[in-house]
């Protein structure tokens, strides 16, 4: 080994020692960087709550949530996400208590085979966090003003990003409205 | 994906250092396209410095009245930020237009300006693409070419960039500001993408081992009033056919000052300087907005299935300055 590849051996490595925060608990682990975070989830740890649906950033299936932001964990190397609150689908309900939205999804229909139901739960935690923080969206008429409602327009395009191949959207909407009835109006 | 180095950088100069002792490695950002390709095999870098823990994510005014926004900040913050949307409301609505809210929150703005083409071929192994190994041929020109450009390309190439954030900062005449092994230095926007010609590979003009550390964009008060509009087969999360970014000064009836650039038609995010030229002074009516649409297709091209690309482009173009001319805005 010449002198360069002992340099670049100190300052990159081929596989890391990482600490990930995933609901609340910290995981030491070592991988090589190309691991995703969806595959440290699911393969690492084992929690396979996070669904792999297309593996290329097309379905949302993968989503979960990082400091509270719903993000597409087959997009992210698990060596980035250090240090950073991950919430997946095992870690919204409180203890025994079901989250708000899973109890809707049950009560609305909101899934047929429940494979995108993951995302699409963490999806909607983010986006109403989002509604909430003021972002606007594709289909607000004025970005420069305050948004206020978010109405079937706003929380379909919002959600575009999570697709569910049995066609549930009517009942996911349902429910996300009834788990946020108090927050999606500003 | 193969395996590779990884290493993260604290500053922008160290990025710069790291990367120059590294072969075959590129900088890494929020991962949403480098990543994809580099699962297609696309991409096959030996290293990565990830710069998305850089001081380089802050939005800021500039002494000039413009803003800067650090290359790392996230798309869906510049989105947000009350500065953008009442001064830029372009830009904030080109970035909600595009990709879905997930990928707006791990998207930095760096890398969305650095991404490539979503052409069919470059992504496909099989297939010849100049793109991905220059000299190879284009299996587009012949291919399935209904999203590929009408504007700028060449017989080498036919692929489109695919930003939306891109074709608001190529009207707003925006500079990229960057840092590398020879120091800082600005680009202005519209000299940034290259087009394809006879080198298709080489995509922007940025040297070996520079890093994009923010964007600047100029104070432009009449960009208040401004539009960007997306045509795409769905009505959601999916790339553009045509869009269109612009931004009109109007006083009594005539236009002072016009901007308009495209996107989903040309290989870079297309400034369109023909259609600026016929709309600068002239009175903003219908039919100058369709003699600047014309302008600008005159010297399109359209190939099997895409020429209809060419009239989208036109009536889009109108259609937005309309908008942006009706009364009601100018009271």
């Amino acid at each position: 080994m010449d002198s360069g590849q002992i340099a670049l051996e100190e300052t990159a490595a081929r596989t890391v020692h990482i600490t990930l925060k995933v609901n609340g608990a910290e995981y030491h682990l070592e991988m090589e960087p190309r691991v995703s975070l969806l595959d440290a989830l699911r393969e690492y740890l084992h929690l396979t709550g996070s669904k792999k649906g297309c593996n290329q950033g097309a379905c949302g299936a993968c989503t979960v949530l990082c400091d509270d932001e719903r993000v597409l964990s087959c997009l992210a190397l698990a060596v980035q996400y250090e240090g950073v609150e991950i919430t997946t689908i095992e870690g919204v309900a409180h203890d025994e208590r079901l989250h708000p939205l899973q109890s809707a999804f049950v009560d609305q229909d909101g899934f047929q085979c429940g494979y995108c139901t993951p995302g699409q739960i963490c999806s909607a935690i983010g986006m109403v966090r989002e509604f909430q923080a003021g972002l606007p969206s594709a289909v607000t008429a004025d970005v420069a003003t305050e948004i206020h409602d978010l109405t079937e327009e706003e929380m379909s395009e919002r959600m575009s990003g999570n697709l569910c191949r049995c066609g549930a959207y009517v009942g996911i909407r349902a429910a996300i409205r009834e788990a946020f009835q108090s927050e999606v109006r500003r | 994906m193969r395996n590779f180095l990884y290493s993260r950088a604290g500053t922008a100069q160290e990025a710069v250092s790291l990367i120059s002792t590294l072969s075959n490695a590129k900088f890494l950002g929020g991962g949403t396209n480098l990543v994809d390709l580099m699962r297609e095999n696309i991409e096959q870098p030996d290293a990565l410095v990830d710069v998305t823990r850089l001081p380089l994510s802050g939005i800021t005014e500039t002494a000039e009245g413009g803003i800067a926004i650090g290359a790392e900040v996230r798309n869906s913050t510049v989105a947000n930020h009350p500065l953008i949307r009442q001064r830029y409301p372009m830009l904030s609505q080109g970035i909600l237009c595009g990709a879905s809210g997930q990928i707006r929150n791990m998207a930095t703005v760096g890398g969305n300006i650095m991404q490539r083409t979503r052409c069919y071929y470059f992504y496909d192994e099989a297939a010849r693409c100049n793109k991905r190994n220059p000299g190879a041929g284009c299996d587009a020109i012949d291919g399935f070419n209904r999203i590929h450009a009408i504007l700028g390309a060449s017989e080498h190439c036919i692929a489109t960039h695919p930003s939306d954030l891109c074709v608001a900062l190529a009207a707003l005449d925006a500079t990229v500001r960057v840092d590398g092994p020879d120091g800082p230095r600005t680009i202005a926007f519209n000299d940034f993408h290259s087009l394809p010609g006879e080198t298709p590979h080489i995509e922007t003009a940025l040297r070996a081992n520079e890093l994009i550390t923010a964007v600047e964009l100029p104070s432009l008060p009449f960009a208040k009033r401004s539009l960007y509009r997306k045509i795409r087969d769905r009505a959601s999360y999916a790339f553009a056919l045509v869009s269109v970014a612009a931004a009109l000064e109007i006083e009594n009836g005539t236009m002072r000052n016009a901007r308009v650039a495209l996107g989903g038609v040309a290989p870079k995010p297309w400034r369109a300087w023909e259609a600026e030229r016929v709309l600068s002074g002239a009175p903003a009516t219908p039919e100058t907005f369709r003699r600047a649409a014309d302008a600008e297709l005159a010297n399109a091209r359209g190939y099997r299935d895409n020429r209809f690309k060419i009239e989208l482009a036109r009536r889009t173009i109108s259609s937005v300055l309309s908008e942006l001319a009706a009364p009601e805005v100018w009271q």
